[in-house]
């Protein structure tokens, strides 16, 4: 019976609105000839994909400065050359952005490599195509595969490296979060973290976008002198810079972010990058 | 054509409150839970799927006459889709950080029943004048309860509204122990459940039969 | 194997359609009085569902995507845009396929599920699932698990929703709140409880 009484009810409201009109409907008796809707289906195609098309031809240009300023401005919050959320203009970014250098990154190698089309290079894509992604084994953070090349960025003055902003991913609890780490130039202590794109639990994982938990990272140590990991997400109150305050209510996505920066800053991910970055040259 | 002042009356206002298309119809639900979470959001989407139906409702009414019936179902699926390609088009160009977090639900207005239904019983049936506002009353009407949901999750689930902080947050330094169920969409059902509620405690008349 | 089998869990209960992304809720409320009928229903879902997410997936990869048409000489064109309408029209051809053949060669199966077909054409789960494919970039495969996962996971769901309102029957439910209010409140309950799969981690 639903299916006929939702049906039914259509009915009647339309019946009740052709009560209600002045109008009489005039069915001309050739609408429904075949050359008459053929007709019909290609005017009305032609003129959508006349409207469609130009729509998106002349916004287009738009849209991909849109992207590309998003993209900067979520690496100059990392970096703490922005604010997050104030009002910042499209020219703020683009001063800001001024003196940050994207690179590219084997990071089997942990050199830099040039690649063919810089403005075009997606990691995102790369690391699903076979030939430019290698799978991870043992795979903390829940990614599966992770391109060969990485695209990193650079603040630099002159030669020298003032910062590092990274690109790291990973599993959380619904989604997997995107986001930018900001080093300085001993590359040790955290400058900031950014996350751009998440699908956390509103509220409680979702927390990792507050700027105010955020803010808790700068300063922190993310290396010990030897190199390798040792910043951890606690429970309690952290009790020295090694540690950072977990998010509350939220584990699985802590537990997310701890596997993501254990990986990313290991020797699969960034780890022989760092190594071998010489800051003062700006080489590696 | 002469347009008679209470008809435009009735097509504009029946909708939001006797005619509601979410409360009574069940049409145009699914975006409605999504995107309430903030008021920001709320608002495009209510705007948004005004626009296509209003205009939705006045270019199918404008070639009413000329539609077979044969294929009368995808003309009307193909202008709504134009339409809707052009607002997603313009909503990534001028306002590319809601569009962000709005996703696929922009895309969605397409399959939004509100469309559909209003072009299917009013669109083909009328002129382009009285569609085109019979769109807008019914967007109002949606707009109405996406509006309400959204006002009351954003408020009581974050404590801000349109990103102004009202009542501030705990977790921020201040003394509002912020709701999260209100942030899980779950929320929206409970609300709009409770709205229609009040409204049909208003109205007796929207009352259910018992079956 | 296991990432498929992964991917399958994941549509049909932690990303369900209907209770954890809202979509195709206009039916889902409407047609979720009987079990027969949502049963009914449910089973269309699944099967244009798990024809219409991977043929979209062939479209947007070789005729859409930035390069997508390279085979035919034109590695500059980018068609994405016309996305929305593409999938509609296919989503809407096959429906309309599909009730032909089930017309002509089944005629009792289109008994039983031919009234529910043109309701689907304008299913946001139907759209949403393609439109998800998109943005989450599956491939070939991977597309069509995820077709036949969300289209069983909103199967799933309206089934136990009707299930749910047919005991409901019984009970004396406030005047106000009678039909479409309760099932509103009881759908969202429903929702909560499914969040609870979200722990699940495979």
């Amino acid at each position: 019976m639903s299916v006929k009484n939702n049906m039914s009810v259509k009915n009647n409201l339309s019946a009740n609105e052709a009560n209600s009109e002045k109008e009489t409907i005039e069915q001309p008796t050739n609408t429904d000839s075949f050359m008459r809707t053929v007709i019909v289906a290609v005017v009305l195609c032609l003129v959508c994909s006349i409207i469609v098309s130009s729509a998106a031809v002349l916004l287009k240009e738009k849209q991909v400065s849109n992207a590309s300023l998003d993209k900067k401005k979520n690496v100059l919050v990392a970096a703490n050359l922005l604010k997050a959320g104030s009002d910042v203009t499209n020219t703020d970014i683009e001063t800001a952005f001024a003196n940050i250098e994207q690179k590219f990154v084997d990071l089997s190698t942990g050199r830099f490599v040039e690649v063919d089309n810089p403005a075009g290079f997606n990691q995102r894509k790369a690391a699903k195509a076979s030939e430019t992604s290698i799978a991870i084994e043992n795979d903390p953070a829940g990614i599966g595969r992770r391109s060969k090349i990485a695209s990193v960025y650079l603040v630099t003055s002159g030669n020298k490296v003032d910062k590092i902003i990274l690109p790291i991913h990973g599993k959380g609890l619904f989604s997997t979060l995107y986001g930018f780490i900001a080093l300085e130039a001993d590359k040790q202590t955290i400058v900031g973290l950014k996350f751009y794109e998440q699908g956390e639990t509103p509220g409680l994982g979702g927390e990792v976008e507050n700027p105010r938990w955020l803010a808790l990272w700068k300063g922190k140590k993310l290396l010990n002198n030897n190199g390798q990991l040792a910043l951890k997400l606690v429970k309690t109150i952290p009790a020295n810079e090694f540690e950072v305050d977990a998010l509350s209510g939220a584990s699985m996505t802590t537990r997310g972010l701890q596997n993501m920066l254990d990986y990313w800053l290991s020797e699969q991910g960034f780890g022989l990058f760092l190594a071998r970055l010489d800051v003062q040259k700006g080489e590696a | 054509m002469a347009i008679d002042k209470q008809e435009l009356k009735n097509v504009i206002v029946k909708p939001i409150f006797d005619n509601n298309p979410i409360a009574l119809q069940v049409l145009g639900v699914c975006s409605a839970l999504a995107v309430t979470s903030k008021l920001e959001t709320a608002l495009v989407m209510c705007i948004a799927l005004t626009l296509v139906t209003a205009f939705s409702g006045m270019l199918i009414s404008l070639i009413r006459h000329q539609i077979p019936s044969s294929i009368r179902i995808i003309v009307q699926m193909t202008i709504i889709a134009s339409l809707v390609i052009v607002v997603d088009q313009l909503l990534k160009a001028y306002a590319f950080e809601t569009a962000k977090q709005m996703s696929v639900f922009v895309g969605l207005i397409i399959t939004n029943c509100i469309v559909m239904g209003r072009a299917e019983a009013y669109a083909m049936k009328n002129g382009p004048v009285m569609s085109f506002f019979d769109g807008i009353g019914n967007g109002l009407g949606y707009s109405a309860i996406l509006i309400c949901v959204a006002v009351t999750r954003e408020l009581l689930g974050s404590g801000s509204i349109l990103g102004f902080t009202i009542l501030t947050p705990i977790k921020d330094g201040g003394w509002y122990q912020t709701n999260g169920l209100l942030l899980l969409p779950p929320s929206a059902f409970f609300i709009i459940g409770l709205l229609i509620w009040a409204l049909r405690t208003w109205k007796p008349e929207q009352v259910e039969e018992k079956s | 194997m296991e990432h498929y089998i992964s991917l399958f869990i994941r549509s049909v209960f932690i990303e369900n359609m209907a209770l954890s992304a809202f979509l195709g809720m206009c039916t889902f409320l409407a047609v979720s009085k009987k079990v027969q009928t949502a049963i009914g229903l449910g089973v269309a879902v699944v099967v244009v569902q798990a024809i219409t997410v991977p043929v979209n997936n062939l479209l947007s990869t070789y005729l859409l995507n930035e390069g997508a048409l390279t085979w035919a000489g034109m590695p500059d064109t980018d068609l994405s845009f016309l996305g929305l309408i593409i999938y509609i029209g296919v989503i809407a051809a096959i429906v309309q396929i599909l009730e032909m053949i089930l017309d002509k060669f089944f005629p009792a199966l289109y008994q039983a599920l031919g009234i529910f077909l043109p309701l689907i054409t304008v299913n946001c789960a139907i759209l949403g699932g393609s439109l998800f494919m998109i943005q989450r970039e599956y491939d070939f495969a991977e597309s069509m698990v995820y077709g036949i996962g969300s289209g069983f996971g909103w199967a799933l769901a309206i089934v136990a929703l009707a299930g749910i309102r047919e005991k409901m029957k019984y009970s004396d439910v406030p005047e106000g709140l009678r039909g479409l209010g309760i099932t509103f409140i009881t759908v969202g309950l429903m929702a909560l409880a499914f969040m609870s799969f979200s722990g699940v981690q495979l």
